[in-house]
């Protein structure tokens, strides 16, 4: 195995000779099945700060990962290093783990019946052939923009052009071999607006897997102005129970909460307050989540799996009643269920939405918090209690009067689901959950 | 040369063909006209994971992770390259990559070696090979079925044991030329208790720069279990936590994590370079209560956060950020010390050869004070207790932080009472930090096992503080 030379669809065959051979090497050392992911990436960031350039970073990474069986028994290795000699060693690793750890009833690849045939091409590669030169230009325009924006902008935290390529091939010994190439290419802008003394930073970014469909750099920057100079004054509410409307960008993560909860791994760990909810009405009768793992240029889109298995369009939720765990193959064994072929996570998630956008929202709202910002880690999975610190702005008769921060926001996520009223047409396209914004009827808003 | 720089050099070097009479060349290409500065980042890491969870041990892992990093800086502009392969010619292309960020400017030089000298903190033997991969499977069983046998409503246990051994190498153009050998191990258990269909988790580790013999000594494995089952028992019993600002007690040890965001993040030196940090220009200014000392040290034998040497081969050492409420010090890596014309203060650290070093906490403390805990806790008459917290996260800018407790009780009336819901505080950091009221004689470090993220690089940290009173301070919760 030797290094790759260039990192797009040219690699795949060339990747797909490395798992081959890792795999007839985890044979020869007497492993009884085995599966091997490989990959390639490459990248560029360029980052300016001030109307200068800050840092300028080359990366490039490779390596592979094999897991292995002794009938039942399971062992992991991987590495960045290159060769024969690294191939050997890590499958000696690997069965050394294998050797040692225990039976599994569970353990095992998918069935070689259900492996994937046809691979549709998802369109996920598309280079983008720009110099480190053009690059700064383009993040120089962006914070420009920033900085011409608002007289209070006064300092910048950075912003940053990054593209990537890569390429990845799995294979594993029931059969199966599938590989890729991939692309994604962002922009993000950080500001600092000061007023009174007093600072206050904020973002915008665009991401794509096409550089060339990227937000132009002028936005970008007017945008994360715009918001930064608009948290300028931020101030506490008094505690209160308000409804609460996330903006999209953060309402993804109520969902991407929802599929953790969801997920084969936390019930059978018995660690998920949804465990035993299929069935169970869990969202106003209006919302479904549907997964589209097919969708070209998507962020989230895979032809197949992480065990290797066809993905394929579902419903998560229908009517707002759950209809699945999202499962992968060792999940469902664990549960006495098949693999919804969601090892490795839900490609492009869409949830259902109405015809309204975040301003007829927050005029819907009428008194309460919008929600832009969301701080720190408070969820608790076992039993769904939600706490977390919070910015955003103040709304009072459909309009909002000013910027709030320091006041955290809590409920539990059961009641949250329940008790979304609506979701907004403003979709977050650079997420793979697409949901507009998420208008909440009732938390906890703590303040002063 | 030291012992330790000949046998790192050794290992990470010869494979590729390289000595380190080889360095100076490869420098010498980095820093042509208009390089201030320029380095060489080499490590090889070995580390491994074994997991027990429904009663058997399913998954373990190795990894091998090996590389070379090479910076080069012009003013404040940094290039950077790295590469998998550690040999002449990798070394040349990344070399070439990182340097392009120069423009012209006078000619960069290259100073002759001096080695650095540092007193090793820890051991440089591999972690990993202290117990067999048998012994290590039993010791995940034994603490398994000794933790099942603690209480009949336990209803899931997870046991996992995990070691790293990093051997690092640092050359620079300012003569820097160092290697250091890190091992860092970690035990953690987390179990699911059920009662009355209401069913909570509870978690504890610990770990340091050691080997996993640690964990036998002084029954510590099973310590940590012990504790994950009585926080579990505690939150079966939680009501609401209460919703709005009033006075909280922190109690020893992790706690810390407030003064690690509140605090230490604000006073790393990029942040106060480039002015976007809460405590930017406030050297020699009051930023806490009088009764606030605190201080990040990277010297504290074997500890998690600690290091002999940083990763741009500055030794360690102990730094007073705050001296009672007045701001003393930053930390700092070589660049932004250089371009802030201070000296560096060991604290340049990089996730791996692969990231660009930046200042970062080591162990971050507060001294203690002379107050009994007892009667902190006696002095608030409604409020909040916080005996164990999990993560938090800061905003620098505006100062804002938060943290979330996962063992927290309600004080009434000078007493500590019922057990509350895991809830998340949020403050302003040199605010909460100026209503400091009152602090404890009972200075804790928390166990070991604290990560820090920054920029999208994770390091290992430690924390400590004696128990605290905050005089006001949001907290989250939904009751009244």
């Amino acid at each position: 195995m030797s290094s790759v030379d260039v990192v797009g669809p040219q690699a795949v065959p060339q990747l797909q000779a490395q798992v081959e051979q890792i795999i007839a090497e985890a044979r020869k050392q007497g492993a009884s099945a085995c599966e091997v992911a490989v990959s390639v990436e490459q990248g560029l960031s360029t980052t300016v700060r001030q109307r200068e350039v800050e840092t300028v970073e080359f990366n490039r990474d490779q390596g592979f990962g094999i897991t292995l069986y002794l009938g039942q028994r399971k062992g992991s290795a991987s590495t960045s290093a290159t060769g024969d000699a690294a191939i050997r060693e890590t499958v000696a690793a690997a069965l050394a783990i294998a050797k040692h750890a225990s039976e599994d009833e569970c353990a095992g690849l998918a069935d070689a019946a259900l492996m994937a045939r046809d691979l549709p091409d998802l369109d996920l590669y598309h280079g983008w052939s720009i110099t480190p030169e053009q690059s700064i230009e383009h993040a120089l325009r962006c914070e420009g923009a920033a900085f011409d924006a608002d007289k209070r902008i006064k300092n910048a935290d950075g912003t940053s052009l990054s593209t990537h390529q890569g390429c990845r091939v799995y294979g594993n010994s029931n059969g199966f071999i599938g590989g890729y190439a991939s692309t994604r290419h962002s922009l993000s802008c950080v500001m600092i607006a000061e007023d009174k003394g007093l600072m206050q930073r904020d973002y915008w970014y665009d991401v794509n897997r096409q550089g060339e469909l990227l937000a132009s750099p002028e936005a970008i920057g007017a945008r994360a102005a715009m918001r930064a100079v608009s948290r300028l004054g931020a101030r506490p509410v008094p505690t209160c129970e308000v409804p609460v409307l996330f903006a999209a960008e953060l309402a993804t993560g109520l969902f991407s909460s929802f599929l953790g909860a969801i997920s084969g791994g936390s019930i059978y760990r018995k660690s998920s307050f949804l465990e035993g909810a299929i069935g169970q009405q869990l969202f106003p009768q209006w919302l479904s989540l549907d997964e589209r793992p097919h969708i070209p240029r998507a962020m989230g889109s895979a032809s197949f799996d992480g065990d290797g298995l066809a993905t394929y369009a579902k419903s998560f939720v229908e009517n707002g009643e759950l209809l699945s765990y999202v499962l992968s193959t060792y999940s469902g064994r664990k549960l006495g269920m098949p693999s919804t072929a969601n090892a490795g996570g839900v490609h492009n998630l869409f949830v259902t939405h109405g015809d309204e956008d975040q301003q007829a929202l927050i005029k819907r709202m009428g008194r309460g918090l919008l929600v832009t910002e969301l701080m720190g880690h408070g969820l608790n999975m076992v039993t769904g209690d939600y706490s977390r610190g919070a910015g955003g702005y103040w709304v009072e008769n459909g309009e909002i009067q000013f910027p709030v921060q320091e006041v955290t926001i809590a409920g539990n996520m059961r009641d949250m689901f329940k008790q979304i009223v609506a979701v907004g047409n403003d979709l977050e396209l650079r997420s793979s959950i697409r949901t507009g914004s998420v208008l909440i009827e009732r938390m906890t808003v703590a303040g002063s | 040369m030291s012992e330790m720089l000949v046998s790192v050099s050794d290992h990470l070097l010869s494979p590729g063909g390289l000595t380190i009479d080889s360095l100076p060349g490869v420098l010498g290409e980095l820093a042509g006209p208009g390089i201030d500065a320029a380095d060489l980042y080499f490590q090889s890491q070995v580390s491994e994971t074994w997991v027990l969870e429904d009663g058997i041990v399913k998954e373990g892992s190795f990894n091998l992770d090996q590389g070379v990093g090479v910076r080069a800086q012009s003013g404040e502009k940094t290039g950077f390259a790295y590469s998998n392969a550690i040999t002449a010619e990798a070394l040349s292309q990344a070399a070439l990559a990182a340097r392009s960020i120069a423009r012209s400017g006078q000619n960069g030089c290259v100073r002759a070696f001096s080695a650095t000298d540092v007193t090793a903190l820890y051991a440089p033997n591999n972690p990993l090979d202290v117990m067999s991969r048998a012994e290590k499977v039993e010791l995940l069983k034994q603490v398994d079925q000794a933790t099942r046998a603690l209480d009949s409503r336990i209803k899931q246990v997870t046991v996992s044991l995990a070691g790293v051994w990093d051997r690092v190498m640092v050359a620079s153009t300012d003569g820097a030329l160092g290697a250091d050998i890190r091992p860092l191990v970690r035990f953690n258990v987390s179990v699911i208790v059920e009662q009355n269909g209401r069913r909570e988790r509870g978690g504890h580790g610990g770990g340091g720069r050691t080997d996993y013999r640690y964990f036998l000594n002084e029954d510590r494995a099973m310590g940590y279990a012990r504790e994950a089952l009585r926080q579990a028992l505690v939150n079966l019993e939680a009501i609401a936590a209460p919703a709005g600002s009033m006075p909280v007690v922190m109690g020893a040890g992790w706690s810390g994590v407030l003064l690690h965001e509140a605090v230490g993040h604000g006073l790393e030196g990029d942040f106060n370079r480039k002015g976007s940090s809460a405590y930017s220009g406030r050297m020699g200014e009051k930023v806490a209560s009088s009764l606030c000392t605190i201080v990040d040290d990277g010297t504290l034998a074997e500890r998690r956060g600690s290091l002999s040497m940083d990763d741009e081969g500055t030794p360690t050492q102990c730094t007073t950020l705050i001296e009672n409420g007045v701001l003393k010090g930053y930390m700092q890596d070589k660049l932004n010390a250089r371009l802030m014309g201070v000296r560096a203060t060991g604290n340049g650290r990089r996730e791996s050869y692969a990231h660009l070093p930046m200042p970062r906490m080591t162990n971050t403390y507060m001294l203690a004070g002379e107050s009994d805990p007892q009667e902190i806790i006696r002095s608030v008459k409604k409020g909040l207790y916080c005996a164990n917290l999990g993560g938090g996260q800061v905003d620098i800018t505006s100062g804002k932080f938060v943290f979330s407790t996962s063992e927290a009780y309600l004080i009434e009336d000078g007493k500590i009472t019922a057990p509350v819901k895991g809830a998340t505080l949020i403050g302003n950091g040199p605010e909460a930090m100026s209503r400091v009221s009152m602090v404890g004689n009972d200075l804790a470090l928390d166990s070991g096992v604290g990560t820090c993220g920054k920029d999208g690089q994770s390091v290992p940290v430690g924390v400590g503080q004696p128990t605290l009173k905050i005089d006001a301070i949001t907290v989250g919760g939904t009751g009244a």
